[in-house]
């Protein structure tokens, strides 16, 4: 596999994503406190941290799906939060996005979900639909598949159909919200390895939100790791890997006792569970 | 602790209000882009319409049995039965056609539409279609809404055919009304712009209101099955009402 391995911070004029200040409250949570991103281009960048710190919701302001409450989200120089809805659509036809859930169109087959961006988009002749839809579904294994419907499939399958939709328009922006999350084995090798060759032999920018470290460690370039609202640490996986702060330490560690709490705020066990004397 | 004050049921009822306000011009503007999808559009026809036939056809053939079993008793205590005809389509053209058939269309096509939309704001779909550059309300909103303004009229128009004919079954071949009668009163007295158009632009109308409730309330349900559930309810709620008072006022206006 070829891998890009560069662990040097990026220029703004190397991003394809620029994110500044951006600060996002939700239902009275703070989740982004004013934090700064670079995705540089052509690089795979992971965006990893405890669930709830705000990963699918950074890719929604990327892709303007939500708006912040402050500072500037650029993607490929433009303001985001500030493009008109049509602006914002021919924005976001550069853009394949993978879904956490792969938001299949349930009522189509899975030929038909792959072929509807360029159905939608193109007039290209039915020959032409078929042949790039089929290479398609052939990378991520299911070409013997196209005929199913989205409920015959598992959850790994949906995954990478999703993933043959998201990338059927050869997006110069590749986004993948959890793509790992039930695969076998051998799927996820395969679509460790389609991520990275799609990311270096198209020389697209791909953005990674990911629990698994392990997978992240074969394909990503860089990390961002974030949690309590700001960035904790950066940089290379290996580098991270290694790096001894407490951060680093309890996510990759997967320890319960660190900066990051394991539980959600709530009043003390003892008095929920009725037995308050046992604090005394 | 105090916990927030909730907004009066009034207040809801009318942001609810301005809402589908705002939605409808959306739809509107979105409508010449939904042309490109006319293939969706004739599917959606076939399904809110044709797939609606079934209970509009059955019911028809009731209503119009059952007002003519009801009326013939009615019109011979005055001796009045050569009326029947008259009295019956009259009924059918004018109100019973229009308004039986939207809140049987609200029952059947209306809600599916809601529950749809709905499960498919609550599945990602709808954000899918977003992220892939294709905008809902022209392909999913739009089709739906042009379907109920279209299905409307015709599914009216089933109903009354088949009122009449159920009213001509008990009328002429049970109670032996003399079926020269039925015909000849019938056509002497209905009035082509008056009835019929009248109540084919009522059920328009009626169409156009069913179908901006019930895609409404799709496209802003809480993505949850209790949502969902709730969003299908308020359709067959908000529609039945709101057709009932709709036909109060227009009927008011085109008398």
């Amino acid at each position: 596999m070829t891998t890009t391995r560069d662990v040097s911070a990026t220029t703004p004029a190397a991003s394809a994503v620029e994110v500044r200040g951006l600060r996002t409250v939700l239902n009275g949570k703070v989740i982004f406190d004013g934090i700064d991103l670079d995705i540089a281009r052509g690089r795979v960048t992971a965006i990893m941290g405890p669930s709830g710190t705000g990963k699918t919701t950074l890719l929604r302001h990327v892709t303007g799906q939500l708006a912040p409450d402050a500072g500037s989200v650029r993607v490929d120089g433009e303001n985001v939060p500030t493009l008109s809805r049509a602006k914002l659509f021919a924005l976001r036809e550069k853009i394949g996005y993978l879904f956490q859930n792969s938001a299949l169109l349930t009522d189509f087959t899975v030929f038909e979900n792959v072929a509807f961006p360029l159905r939608q988009h193109l007039r290209l002749p039915e020959e032409l639909v078929r042949t790039i839809v089929l290479t398609r579904l052939q990378a991520v294994g299911l070409r013997g598949a196209a005929h199913l419907m989205p409920a015959e499939l598992s959850g790994g399958m949906a995954r990478r159909v999703a993933l043959a939709r998201a990338i059927v328009r050869d997006p110069s922006l590749m986004i993948y919200d959890e793509p790992f999350v039930g695969l076998d084995p051998i799927a996820l090798n395969q679509v460790l390895k389609l991520i990275r060759t799609l990311n270096d032999t198209l020389g697209i920018t791909s953005i990674l939100v990911a629990h698994e470290f392990a997978a992240v460690r074969r394909v990503a370039d860089h990390v961002y790791l974030i949690a309590g609202g700001k960035v904790a640490a950066q940089g290379h996986p290996d580098e991270l890997a290694e790096r001894d702060s407490p951060w680093t330490r309890q996510f990759f560690g997967g320890e319960a006792d660190g900066p990051v709490p394991f539980q959600y705020p709530a009043r003390d066990y003892a008095t929920d569970l009725g037995f308050p004397e046992a604090r005394r | 602790m105090s916990l927030p004050r909730r907004p009066s049921v009034v207040a809801e009822s009318l942001a609810q209000l301005g809402s589908a306000g705002l939605f409808l011009f959306g739809i509107l503007a979105a409508i010449p882009r939904s042309l490109r999808h006319f293939q969706e559009t004739v599917r959606q026809v076939w399904f809110v319409g044709a797939m609606s036939l079934v209970i509009v056809m059955t019911c028809g053939l009731f209503v119009g049995m059952v007002l003519s079993l009801q009326l013939y008793y009615t019109l011979s205590i005055f001796g009045g039965t050569a009326a029947l005809g008259t009295v019956v389509a009259l009924s059918l053209f004018r109100e019973l056609g229009p308004v039986v058939t939207a809140l049987l269309f609200a029952g059947r096509a209306g809600t599916s539409v809601t529950a749809e939309i709905g499960l498919m704001r609550a599945t990602d779909q709808l954000s899918a279609m977003e992220m892939m550059a294709v905008d809902p309300m022209a392909y999913v909103v739009a089709p739906r809404f042009i379907a109920g303004i279209l299905a409307m009229p015709l599914l009216v128009c089933v109903f009354n055919a088949l009122g009449i004919l159920g009213a001509h079954l008990v009328g002429v071949s049970w109670l032996g009304l003399d079926n020269g009668t039925f015909w000849g009163n019938m056509t002497a007295s209905v009035d082509v712009w008056k009835d019929v158009v009248n109540g084919v632009v009522k059920s328009t109308v009626f169409g156009a209101v069913i179908a901006l409730i019930a895609t409404f309330q799709g496209y802003t349900t809480p993505p949850t099955s209790e949502g969902v559930a709730y969003a299908t309810t308020r359709t067959v709620v908000s529609s039945s009402i709101v057709v009932l008072a709709l036909d109060f006022v227009m009927t008011a206006f085109l008398m």
